[in-house]
């Protein structure tokens, strides 16, 4: 790779070993993924902030890291395992709240701005078209690129953490135009048109793809559906970027049969004992459909609804979270459904979702079974 | 060129040669450096000080930190050669500041476990 003067310099150590950790990261990841240079990031958006996915060894690592780093551009971070205002009405142990809450204060020394969100693209200004970013959560790279036309592989947490310590990041895959380019197209062919066929749609492309695909059939994509497709692709492979509309290269068909075996993997019960709505978390705009789809309804189960913190302010301005709590509803913030230690098979069997990305890491990460039905059915069915 | 250097460094050692790809995050203990995965053919050595030598690695990328945790603990390799990158290997040793460097099919097959070798993760070396 080539370095400019003062890349080369921070590698060697002249202005210190943090600086030289995080360009010592780039050129590694760099060279592993054939970059020629580093390039300019205006944002870095991190993952690796819930204790449950990053452990001792990672906690450990940031408290010493923070002693005298500071991030040098705008850097967001992923939600965390629970939020600190109401982690007393559960039953969590002091030390995973102890261990949360050193690594919340190690990214907030480092100048992290304390979004604990999965949706960054939702909640905050973006920089204009084509602007270089290093997002390390997946469904919020693959929505930066395909829908808000920003660039970005999907990063990372290493990566991101080093982006945002240097503003840079190595000049690969989906950060050159070419790469951009699909050359395989899933052409959507199922009826179904809700956000969990969505959500099914994105986890079938993620496994076929490579870095990015072309998605065809598709006229219109709200913002829900879309969310869901970002989420259900970055949970499958490796793929970080989608287009909707011409077809591309050879064209694989995601028909009814395909749709249903790809909710047959993922779905491993008929019911559950608790709901859970928000992975991605909920934008103002899905809790405020929400709040009125729930009127004159309760849940006849505990409901979670993970949203980011700055939605859940508006949304009790707005009267939404009111509703969403008159109906029996937990309106949850700084958390999203994955990883979360709030949802533990201790106490739960089985947990009804529409994420698909939400099933994948129920099943996977909390050990409960999952009941993966669309939110118009979840209405239908769990509430009275 | 045969060798492609991820992580920059000049070290010599004896060479600990697995057959198995690693997972740092599930296979090594990260206060002893040691392998505590049983059904892993280097199971109950200890990484310390030696150049180890395997395939790639494999498993959750939070392994990277225990990478960092075994070089905090004093009980890191010296350096690490490999067959094919992978992301988890390549940030953790670039945390840790461990060398690292992929070998070609030739020059992997060419190191023998217990032999000692001088990496040269300047030039691209292993002598």
């Amino acid at each position: 790779m080539d370095l400019t003067k003062d890349e080369e310099a921070a590698l060697k150590g002249e202005q210190g070993e943090t600086l030289a950790l995080a360009y010592r990261v780039l050129v590694a990841i760099g060279e592993a993924t054939n970059a020629d240079h580093l390039l300019p990031v205006e944002w870095a958006h991190l993952s690796g902030i819930n204790y449950n996915t990053i452990g001792d060894a990672g906690e450990e690592f940031l408290a010493k890291l923070s002693k005298d780093a500071k991030f040098k551009i705008k850097t967001t971070v992923n939600p965390m395992g629970f939020d600190f205002d109401t982690v007393a009405r559960y039953d969590l142990d002091d030390e995973f709240i102890t261990k949360q809450e050193s690594i919340k204060n190690s990214y907030e020394k480092m100048g992290a701005i304390q979004s604990f969100s999965c949706i960054p693209y939702e909640i905050f200004d973006l920089p204009k078209i084509g602007t270089h970013v290093s997002f390390a959560e997946s469904n919020a790279a693959i929505y930066a690129n395909s829908i808000s036309k920003l660039k970005t592989n999907k990063e990372g947490a290493f990566s991101a953490l080093a982006s945002a310590l240097t503003g840079k990041s190595p000049f690969s895959d989906l950060r050159k135009d070419e790469t951009r380019d699909p050359n395989l197209t899933i052409r959507m062919k199922a009826d179904k048109k809700d956000e969990l066929a969505f959500g099914l749609l994105g986890y079938y492309s993620g496994k076929v793809a490579g870095s990015s695909i072309a998605i065809s059939g598709i006229s219109e994509l709200d913002r829900r559906s879309c969310k869901s497709l970002c989420a259900g692709m970055g949970t499958s492979g490796a793929c970080g970027m989608f287009t909707l509309g011409d077809a591309k290269g050879e064209t694989i068909d995601f028909d009814k049969k395909e749709m249903q075996k790809t909710h047959d993997e993922l779905n491993t019960a008929d019911s559950g004992d608790i709901i859970t709505l928000g992975s991605p978390q909920l934008g103002l705009d899905e809790i405020s459909d929400l709040a009125g789809m729930l009127e004159g309804r309760s849940f006849k189960k505990r409901c979670m609804v993970f949203c980011p913190r700055a939605i859940q302010e508006q949304s009790r301005k707005f009267g939404y979270a009111k509703e969403i709590e008159r109906a029996g509803g937990e309106v949850l913030y700084d958390c999203c459904i994955c990883l979360t230690p709030l949802i533990d098979k201790k106490n739960v069997d089985g947990v009804i979702t529409n994420s698909v990305k939400g099933a994948y890491y129920l099943r996977t990460s909390n050990g409960v079974d999952v009941n993966l039905k669309s939110l118009s059915q979840i209405i239908k069915e769990e509430t009275k | 060129m045969t060798i492609k250097v991820i992580v920059k460094g000049k070290v010599q050692g004896i060479a600990l040669v697995a057959k198995n790809p690693m997972n740092f995050l599930g296979a090594v203990d990260k206060k002893t450096g040691k392998i505590r995965d049983e059904k892993h053919d280097l199971f109950g050595k200890s990484l310390a000080e030696k150049i180890l030598v395997f395939p790639y690695g494999v498993g959750s990328s939070v392994g990277a930190y225990t990478i960092y945790s075994i070089k905090s603990n004093k009980c890191a390799p010296q350096a690490m050669i490999c067959l094919k990158v992978d992301l988890t290997t390549a940030s953790g040793c670039a945390l840790a500041n461990i060398p690292l460097v992929l070998a070609s099919k030739d020059e992997y097959d060419f190191i023998k476990d217990g032999a000692k070798i001088i990496l040269d993760a300047e030039n691209g070396k292993i002598l």
